[in-house]
């Protein structure tokens, strides 16, 4: 996994004074199911295009299996496509699709029936080999498109949001069975899409786009349990993010100065990375507990907040609480309904906060990102 | 009126002729028959009249009877199979002609003009703006001897010094390559407009080079397109008359000249009316070939999707 299968190297694309790509350093492991994640608009389908071949980059360049191929066609390239739209050739049957890549490479006939009729099977759609693009359903096209690219057996497969026109249990069916067809056939897959949980649930690596940029590259855990921007914080899932300032550091934990006077434990290896004392810190609101109280309590080894309860709606799973704490900032907090001991809490009551350093996170403080 | 009297009418109601499932039933052929109506007086009751007219004998002064003469047939063929031979090769040679010109164009108006694609396309009917006639008269000042084309081309030598562009073939198949371009030109860019490009680029993904992918993606695709613009373009061409007379001499005359002057000076009626029923069959007999051949069930599935 550690071997590098596509590398980009300073890559950048402007379109007039439009900068859609800027400047991105990538690795893509060999092998493994990477995914390209970020807000419609980000340069996600850009970079694809650039990798696919079909757009020039204005700087960088592109290597595949340590070559560069930055110059080369589209027909030139070891990679193949899975179009969003599916781009199936309407004339064609589903056969003849699957069957397009391996005839401009001159398979021979014996082996190149053999093999489309292995990758129909691979998508389960062997007995439809004869029907035409417009006789099936968005589902089925998609696994012809998948079936038309995998054939192939390219060094990498580029597939830029394929699940987008599906509806939401098509979807999940498919996020499943592409995950599983990735480890089957073992090629390195590089998925595109703006849905954060199609993302965190199929791909071993996710990079983080916003503006052109990758903000962070990691696995779904790293990115969601240790954030290092605001804009991945609130990305992926929800955050509470507020300002704070380091006051000290020895041994684990850092102590930090927040939310007008409190003070805070946070990781000591989350602060060394910042930049400067001024820092915002975060916790997930599921991370968090409340109990009724004003503050008599607040010791122990947990980070704790003092506030007012502003907010509670009841969602089945959990009960949803914003707390305006006595600093200023709003508060979301998650509490599972499989316990009883908040169930006593209303609008209006004063409340504790409280959640373990561990789960403290750092992230730089910056403008907040419009849009 | 009470409001749902529709509603009410299929439970017999006195007011209504009809009933409400009958009038659906009938609504359909309500629908049909203004245009069923047009085919009868403009197309079925013509074509018949002008069978009837073919086997008349007689001539202008006495006036024309009906017996039965089907010898005309054979006979205006044998006697006109030149001008018939010579109508086809013009209207054949004239169609590829307008397919080298108009696929190219209609190509780069539909993938390349950007935004100039409404000027483009304003341009290729342009000509339309003005009578055939004229276009043609048009046509004969540009290829008239002393014109400045043909001097420059006999300067260059592409001509030699006593040759001439008027009255030749030349002539007839480029101005009925000129008069039908649009023809060819509109229907092309119909299929072709609507073509998503990025079954090109996958197509390029696939490992086909440019060329590959034209051939096996964007020219399939196109063939709706084709099909309509030979057609649209063959049968006028196949029946023209004004550029042979034109810009030819009776040496380019093709069987639009010869019915027009069998009607019209002649008035040899029969002979004018089976030239006109041969030439029917002719045309639809290539459609049904043309059709055959690329496959009309192919044509419409490349159509719907
Ligand atoms: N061919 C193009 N011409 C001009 N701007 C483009 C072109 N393609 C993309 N863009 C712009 O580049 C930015 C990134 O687009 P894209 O890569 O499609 O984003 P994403 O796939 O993440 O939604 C967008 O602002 C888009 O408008
Ligand atoms: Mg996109």
């Amino acid at each position: 996994m550690s071997e590098t299968d596509v590398a980009l190297r300073g890559l950048t694309k402007r379109f007039g004074d439009m900068v859609a790509v800027d400047n991105i350093d990538l690795d893509i492991p060999r092998g493994g199911f990477f995914a390209l994640l970020g807000p419609s608009g980000c340069g996600k389908t850009t970079t694809l295009r650039m990798i696919g071949g079909f757009e020039e980059p204005t700087a960088g360049t592109i290597e595949l299996a340590g070559k560069e191929i930055t110059q080369q066609p589209p027909h030139k390239r070891d990679v193949n496509t899975v179009f969003q739209s599916y781009a199936l050739f309407p004339h064609m049957t589903v056969a003849e699709n699957v069957a397009f890549g391996l005839e401009r490479k001159r398979v021979d006939k014996a082996e190149r029936k053999q093999r489309v009729a292995e990758a129909l099977d691979l998508v389960e759609l062997g007995p439809l080999a004869s029907r035409r693009p417009a006789q099936m359903s968005g589902g089925q096209q998609q696994r012809v498109a998948l079936a038309r690219a995998l054939v192939n057996r390219p060094r990498a497969l580029l597939l830029d949001e394929p699940l987008g026109a599906l509806d939401l249990r098509l979807r999940k069916q498919l996020q499943l069975e592409l995950s599983q067809i990735q480890r089957d056939v073992g090629i390195t897959f590089i998925h595109v899409t703006h849905d954060q949980e199609e993302a965190m649930t199929m791909a071993d690596t996710i990079a983080v786009m916003r503006d052109g940029r990758i903000d962070q590259l990691g696995t779904a855990t790293e990115l969601y349990e240790h954030p290092r921007t605001a804009f991945v914080a609130n990305f992926l899932g929800n955050s509470n993010l507020v300002d704070a300032e380091v006051i000290s550091s020895s041994g684990r934990y850092a102590e930090v100065d927040a939310d007008g006077g409190a003070r805070l434990k946070v990781p000591a290896n989350a602060v060394a990375a910042a930049q400067s004392p001024q820092i915002r810190i975060g916790v997930r609101p599921e991370k968090m507990t409340l109990e009724a109280g004003n503050g008599q309590q607040l010791d122990g080894d947990s980070n704790a907040l003092l506030g007012r309860i502003v907010d509670a709606a009841y969602i089945g799973l959990a009960t949803q609480y914003v707390v305006h704490t006595e600093g200023g900032a709003d508060l979301q907090i998650f509490v599972q309904n499989s316990s009883s001991r908040t169930s006593g809490l209303d609008e209006g009551d004063r409340v504790v906060a409280r959640w373990d350093p561990e789960h403290t996170f750092v992230v730089e403080r910056e403008e907040q990102h419009a849009g | 009126m009470s409001s749902g009297g529709e509603a009410t009418a299929p439970r017999g109601k006195p007011g209504g002729w009809l009933t409400l499932r009958r009038r659906n039933a009938l609504l359909p052929l309500a629908l049909v028959v203004p245009g069923l109506l047009w085919l009868v007086i403009f197309y079925a009751i013509p074509i018949v009249s002008q069978l009837w007219i073919s086997l008349q004998t007689g001539n202008p002064d006495d006036g024309f009877a009906q017996s039965w003469n089907w010898a005309v047939y054979p006979d205006s063929i044998s006697e006109y199979s030149e001008q018939l031979l010579r109508s086809l090769q013009y209207a054949g040679t004239a169609t590829v002609a307008c397919f080298i010109i108009g696929f190219p164009l209609a190509y780069f108006m539909a993938f390349k003009a950007g935004r100039w694609r409404n000027l483009f396309l304003l341009l290729v009917v342009l000509p339309f703006f003005t009578s055939l006639i004229v276009r043609t008269v048009a046509w004969q000042t540009i290829l008239t001897d002393d014109s400045w084309i043909v001097g420059a081309l006999k300067t260059v030598g592409l001509i030699p010094p006593d040759g001439r562009l008027l009255a030749t073939s030349f002539a007839v198949i480029a101005g009925i390559t000129y008069n039908f371009l649009p023809f060819m030109v509109l229907p092309l860019y119909a299929s072709l407009e609507r073509m998503d490009r990025t079954l090109v680029e996958a197509a390029t993904d696939l490992y086909a080079s440019r060329w590959t992918a034209f051939r096996k993606i964007t020219l399939p695709l196109a063939g709706p397109g084709i099909f309509a613009g030979v057609l649209l373009t063959f049968i006028p061409a196949i029946g023209d008359y004004i550029n042979a007379q034109l810009l030819g001499t009776s040496q380019q005359y093709m069987i639009g000249n010869v019915i027009q002057s069998q009607y019209l000076v002649v008035r040899e009626y029969p002979t004018a009316a089976a030239l006109s029923f041969i030439m029917m069959v002719v045309v639809l007999a290539i459609i049904a070939a043309a059709a055959r051949l690329i496959g009309t069930k192919r044509l419409s599935e490349a159509a719907v999707a």
